[in-house]
């Protein structure tokens, strides 16, 4: 029941958050309006629109409004300082710590004397417009009651759909007992009245009729010894084949959201399979490259792991923190680490050698041939059978890049001209010699 | 009946069978003495490892091979010097030059977009947000500083020591440099020679070594 509130809530929530972008957007096509100049600027001459977009450009690198980052939070910073140290700030953070001011020194300390960098192409009115954006209050996602409409125009689909059933079962054993209850009592009348029930003639049962008779016993005995045969083969056959294989991680990692909304190459994480025999899995470092900045999922994304997979992406991310040791709010290590145990997927047996490196940077191959469309998965799975025959189909068919590749260009043309090809094939490298891969 | 709750039964136990090859667990093997390596399998789980785990830090002191030591320190003053002092070892070479776009497109565009304006698609989607243009007023970025932050990293922006090699790290900064001489529209560096077989820095730097 509790899934099927959140459901609720989310619908809920991106109506409320509808609501609210429509409030908003409407606020800023009203300060875009000239005549309105006077309401859009703010009690410190600032417009907060400007203001956003310069300080999602220059300053949200290190700089969040609520939280600290690499720089302390901003929200209200106009109180803390006067203008015009937050201009010198601004222009230039370290010629203000040159000249001895105590405030520049004491917010240098306090962050590892981490120097800002300097904005000197901003001007004076640039900075007032930041200031002003710093005062837009956070946004407070509360749900309020819930309205007649929404409820019913959301995908509450999850609770109405158990009720019914619900109702449906209910209904159907009710039935069920009144028509039980009905022929007894017709039963009884009848006793009562004298009225002599039909008797039921006692029949050959039928699964002797059915053993006598040859023909039949003899097509069920075929199709059963065929449907075991099917059964069994089948069975025998999946010996050794993960083809499928997902099994849960101990962070639910989605590469639908990295790999394919993010467009992040597959490299990127797993930068050894360039090098070396393994395609690495990264080691928690990569993973803070990005987490640094996003401890949080956007709404969205958050509510679409909700309803459709069931999954909290914000806490899988406090996952990480945890393991990786990360301390959110003072934004530093703490130095306590545990591992995280993921579960390998692919597993080739031992007999059997691949290197990555040789199919990735020499031939070339994507990562999808293998992989699938990883980039479309929210539960990472074996796409491929990783069998021999598989590998072997792979080598026949693939014509080998030698492009550029000028050191075998002799061999290449020896082995083209041997084989009368254009092209050659992975197989006719000696891609289906045995040593090749078992030795 | 009897036969009715035969076909159940063998129906039950066929849908047993089938949902026991789930996919959440890994199929049966035949033998798997041929399977199961003796010797330990690569992010493995063994008794005699700490924590159970193959997957190990290198042993304090050591170095992979070909390893050259980064003298500069992380800190603001290490960053000055390196900016200062620190120059591109690579020749400009067309090689260089197109691993360098390689490996930016790979490990930097995300954030830093295929034209180094600072707009990847990270920033595009509001994932990630304040990353600057290479050419950005009040920032020296130069072959030096571009290295020692893949180096270190930089405030938000994680080190990318671990994900590359000191070679790839050079040719990221000619691509890096190249990038932004674009943006500022002064001249690029381009190839002095075209062909030169020998590099100067080592390849083998967080290579496997057998």
């Amino acid at each position: 029941m509790q899934k099927v509130n959140l459901k609720r809530l989310s619908s809920i929530l991106s109506v409320v958050a509808l609501a609210l972008a429509l409030l908003l957007s409407k606020n800023v096509l009203a300060q875009a309006t000239p005549a309105d100049d006077t309401a859009a600027i703010s009690a410190n001459g600032g417009d907060a629109a400007l203001g956003e977009k310069l300080f999602k450009a220059n300053c949200a690198a290190c700089h969040k409004l609520y939280k600290k980052a690499t720089g302390p939070a901003l929200y209200g910073v106009g109180d803390k300082y006067e203008k015009e140290w937050l201009y010198s700030w601004v222009k230039n953070s370290a010629a203000l710590i040159a000249t001895g001011d105590s405030r520049a020194n004491a917010i240098f300390e306090e962050y590892n004397k981490s120097a800002m960098n300097a904005f000197p192409g901003l001007s004076n009115t640039d900075i007032d417009n930041l200031i002003a954006y710093t005062y837009t209050e956070k946004k407070v996602s509360v749900a309020p009651a819930p309205l007649p409409g929404a409820a019913a125009a959301g995908s509450g689909s999850g609770v109405s759909n158990n009720i019914i059933l619900g109702i449906l079962t209910f209904v159907f054993l009710l039935l069920v007992t009144i028509l039980f209850l009905v022929t007894k009592t017709l039963n009884k009348f009848a006793v009562a009245n004298g009225i002599a029930l039909p008797v039921r003639e006692h029949r050959k049962p039928i699964w002797k009729s059915f053993i006598e008779n040859q023909f039949l016993l003899l097509v069920t005995a075929v199709i059963f010894l065929l449907g075991s045969a099917y059964f069994i083969y089948g069975g025998l056959m999946s010996v050794g084949l993960d083809q499928g294989y997902a099994p849960v991680q101990p962070i639910h990692y989605s590469h639908r959201i990295h790999a394919g909304s993010n467009e992040i190459d597959c490299n990127y994480c797993h930068s050894s399979a360039r090098k070396s025999k393994h395609s690495g899995i990264p080691s928690l470092n990569v993973c803070m490259n990005c987490h640094k900045s996003i401890g949080e999922v956007a709404e969205g994304v958050q509510a679409e792991g909700l309803a459709e997979f069931g999954v909290d992406y914000n806490k899988e991310i406090q996952k990480l923190y945890k393991a990786v040791g990360w301390d959110e709010d003072n934004q530093n290590y703490t130095g306590e680490t545990e591992p995280v145990k993921w579960v390998r997927i692919h597993n080739l047996p031992d007999f059997a050698y691949f290197n990555h490196s040789q199919h990735v940077t020499v031939a070339g191959v994507d990562c999808q041939k293998c992989h699938g469309p990883v980039e479309e998965m929210e539960i990472m799975y074996q796409y491929s059978p990783l069998t021999m025959g598989w590998c072997i189909n792979c080598h026949r068919e693939t014509n080998v890049k030698v492009q550029g590749n000028d050191y075998y260009n002799k061999i290449h043309e020896e082995l083209s001209k041997k084989y009368g090809v254009e092209q050659l094939t992975a197989a006719q490298m000696g891609g289906l010699e045995c040593g090749k891969c078992h030795y | 009946m009897k036969n009715i709750l035969h076909i159940s039964i063998a129906l039950v136990a066929m849908i047993v069978l089938v949902s026991c090859g789930g996919d959440t667990k890994p199929s049966y093997q035949y033998m798997p003495n041929m399977y199961e390596p003796v010797g330990y399998k690569t992010y493995g789980e063994y008794e005699v490892f700490p924590g159970k785990q193959e997957a190990m830090l290198p042993v304090l002191g050591t170095v992979p091979r070909g390893y050259a030591p980064y003298e500069y320190p992380d800190t603001t003053k290490g960053s000055d010097a390196a900016k200062k002092d620190l120059k591109n070892p690579l020749e400009v070479t067309q090689k260089n030059l197109d691993a360098g776009k390689e490996l930016y497109t790979i490990f930097c565009a995300v954030c830093h977009g295929d034209k180094g304006d600072g707009n990847g698609i990270l920033m595009q989607r509001e994932k990630i947000l304040g990353i600057p243009s290479y050419a950005a007023a009040g920032r020296l970025i130069n072959d030096g500083g571009v290295y020692h932050v893949q180096m270190y990293g930089l405030n938000s922006m994680g080190s990318y020591a671990s994900q590359t090699n000191e070679l790839e790290r050079w040719q990221i900064t000619q691509h890096v440099m190249n990038l932004k001489a674009t943006l500022e529209g002064t001249p690029l560096s381009v190839p002095v020679i075209v062909e030169v077989e020998e590099i100067p820095v080592s390849e083998t730097n967080n290579e496997e070594t057998y």
